[in-house]
């Protein structure tokens, strides 16, 4: 029941401030509504017994990515004219591909069929991190340690093409 | 009862809300913020599974996905501020320059 | 029923409350302090020796007039003292002030939340905080808020780093992230974490001071520099917001010290049996003589030192604190492995 009504209201607000990031005039707000949309995903990652990506969700997405996103707008900000709409035709083409596109999903869904909660033996533990880590280190080793390559590439990428000068 | 097709058709609207909003919006900064709408959408998909399946390798998946976004997201601004350093413009219709 | 729900909401009131009233009178502290410092009294009016003055303060700020500046983006600027007070108040619903004890057949336990992730809870919420700042700044349409909160942002995003990583050498010595894990780890090995982590200990004390906006480190909201900051347009019940934010901010940095590196609510030498004397003071007592030293020394510290210059400020977390974290970081884990 608590479970249920929680569900409901944070998919509410998900789908809420995902429509305002992608319809607010101001960038500004954009960014806002992106960081309220990453709170909730990340307290229903709460609710899925997931706290350890939910802290990481709150902490690199909402604390560090949209930080990010946030510098970058205010860097940029400018006093020019509003945003050009593209053709309309073009957005009424993009428009019936898109409802095409989003009934096949449902249907793809639904077609699975309702998914029962059945008794599966899993290993999931309350001690989230230490499985998770346990996993991260003994199973994943080598997609770890590619994944920190990466983010050192992306760092060194970063830094070269925000500078002045070279 | 929430179910996992419930966080499946959660999943969904907010990646279509996240394709729209690439495909409309002129503003780069926008439609890079789009991208990580659908990554998290994604994200959604995977930790609901792994609540389902009582696996967590579903978790350590989107751990994975959580890094990718954040160098990318990185990496695109970059490519933002050095592009808005030459042309003083965000909208993606005039970031024609390869155009013939 | 009783144990799961009114016990905790009682315990998040009493906190609350708590941590308000001391954040009033740490301010009182703080002018008393500098004031002995610099061989004058401080606020003396009030009440026998300026003791009710933060009531004083109070009332001032209530009856301000709350000015909005023309151009000023209202949503934003009306949110922004709200976000940056509400990270700094949720964080206190993981750190353990006491050992529980049993009331009336209901064990009442010693902090709000025992999160598995309870560390990287405080870290992750006080990512939050920093929106406040840049929002604050940016709201205002105003050169010296937009310049302060830059200024002040990226302060916090550098020094966060130093402070994460060693918050991570105390992960490894500990075990596990739960903060009542942690005091329990020093209970086990009968040293408090300062002692077995210097280091870090040091790097953490300097990390939060610049954490905190608080001087050395406070040329973003220093009065001869900046004007007063990105709060600069804010009056009245804003301005307040801002001013308790940043104060219990202070409470949470020390808190999460005394619980990381000074024993939490164990007595000192926890191990010895000669001094289980130490343990008829309860356990909160010592939390709280504890976080007041941390908090001492942030006041003592402000008193003393100058200011540091911007670019010297990041030339120190940049290029000292942040590669003195990480070898720390190495030297713990050889050490883990090796003996």
């Amino acid at each position: 029941m608590a479970e249920a009504a929680a569900f409901y209201i944070l998919a509410t607000l998900i789908l809420g401030f995902g429509v305002l990031v992608i319809t607010a005039k101001s960038t500004v707000h954009s960014v806002l509504f992106l960081v309220a949309d990453f709170l909730c995903v990340a307290a229903l990652y709460v609710t899925l017994r997931a706290p350890f990506l939910a802290v990481i969700q709150v902490m690199v997405y909402a604390g560090g990515i949209v930080v990010l996103y946030l510098f970058v707008v205010m860097l940029v900000n400018l006093k020019r004219p509003p945003e050009a709409h593209s053709d309309p035709r073009r957005l009424g083409r993009l428009g019936v591909v898109m409802a095409a596109a989003v009934l096949a999903q449902l249907g793809a869904i639904f077609a699975v069929g309702w998914v029962k909660p059945a008794a599966v033996e899993g290993t999931l533990s309350p001690q989230n991190v230490e499985q998770i880590g346990r996993a991260l280190y003994a199973d994943y080793l080598i997609p770890f340690e590619l994944a920190s390559f990466l983010l050192l590439v992306a760092m060194i990428g970063a830094i070269i093409l925000a500078k002045r000068e070279l | 009862m929430i179910t996992t097709t419930h966080y499946m058709v959660l999943s969904a609207a907010l990646f279509t809300l996240g394709v729209v909003g690439v495909m409309t919006r002129r503003n780069v900064i926008i439609v890079l913020m789009s991208i990580e709408l659908m990554l998290n959408a994604v994200n959604i998909n995977l930790v609901a599974f792994s609540h389902q399946l009582q696996n967590v390798i579903g978790q350590v998946f989107a751990v994975f996905i959580v890094v990718v976004a954040a160098a990318e997201a990185a990496v695109g601004l970059g490519i933002i501020l050095a592009f808005y350093r030459n042309k003083e413009t965000v909208n993606i219709d005039e970031m024609n320059l390869l155009r013939w | 029923m009783v144990e799961t729900v009114i016990v905790p909401l009682i315990m998040v009131v009493t906190v609350l409350a708590a941590v308000l009233v001391t954040v009033m009178y740490i301010v009182l502290l703080e002018r008393k302090v500098q004031a002995w410092v610099q061989v004058r009294l401080g606020p003396m009016r009030v009440g026998p020796h300026g003791t009710l003055q933060p009531l004083a303060d109070v009332l001032k700020l209530f009856v301000k007039e709350d000015i909005t500046p023309a151009r000023a983006d209202k949503w934003v600027f009306t949110a922004a003292p709200i976000i940056v007070l509400v990270p700094a108040l949720i964080a206190f619903a993981v750190i353990p002030f006491a050992s529980g004890l049993t009331l009336f057949g209901i064990s009442i336990p010693g902090r709000i939340a025992d999160v598995n992730v309870g560390l990287l809870y405080i870290i992750s919420v006080a990512g939050i905080g920093i929106y406040g700042i840049i929002l604050g700044g940016w709201s205002s349409n105003s050169k010296y808020p937009l310049l302060a909160s830059l200024r002040s942002s990226a302060q916090l995003i550098s020094y966060e780093i130093a402070v994460t990583m060693t918050l991570v050498t105390v992960i490894m010595l500990s075990g596990t992230l739960s903060m009542v894990g942690i005091v329990d780890a020093q209970l086990s090995k009968g040293w408090w974490f300062a002692f077995m982590q210097p280091v870090a200990f040091a790097i953490y004390v300097i990390g939060s001071l610049a954490e905190t906006n608080r001087a050395p480190f406070d040329l973003p909201e220093a009065e001869q520099e900046l004007v007063a900051g990105f709060h600069t347009e804010y009056s009245g019940m804003r301005f307040a917001f801002f001013f308790l934010a940043e104060y219990a901010n202070m409470i949470v940095v020390s808190a999460v010290a005394t619980t990381l590196f000074l024993g939490g609510w164990l007595q000192p030498f926890p191990n010895v049996p000669a001094l289980s004397f130490l343990g008829l003071v309860p356990g909160w007592a010592w939390f709280m003589l504890k976080t007041f030293g941390f908090l001492y020394l942030f006041l003592w510290v402000r008193a003393t030192f100058p200011r540091y210059r911007y670019d010297q400020l990041m030339r120190l977390g940049w290029k000292w604190l942040i590669p003195l974290a990480i070898l720390n970081v190495v030297v713990t884990g050889l050490v883990k492995v090796l003996v």
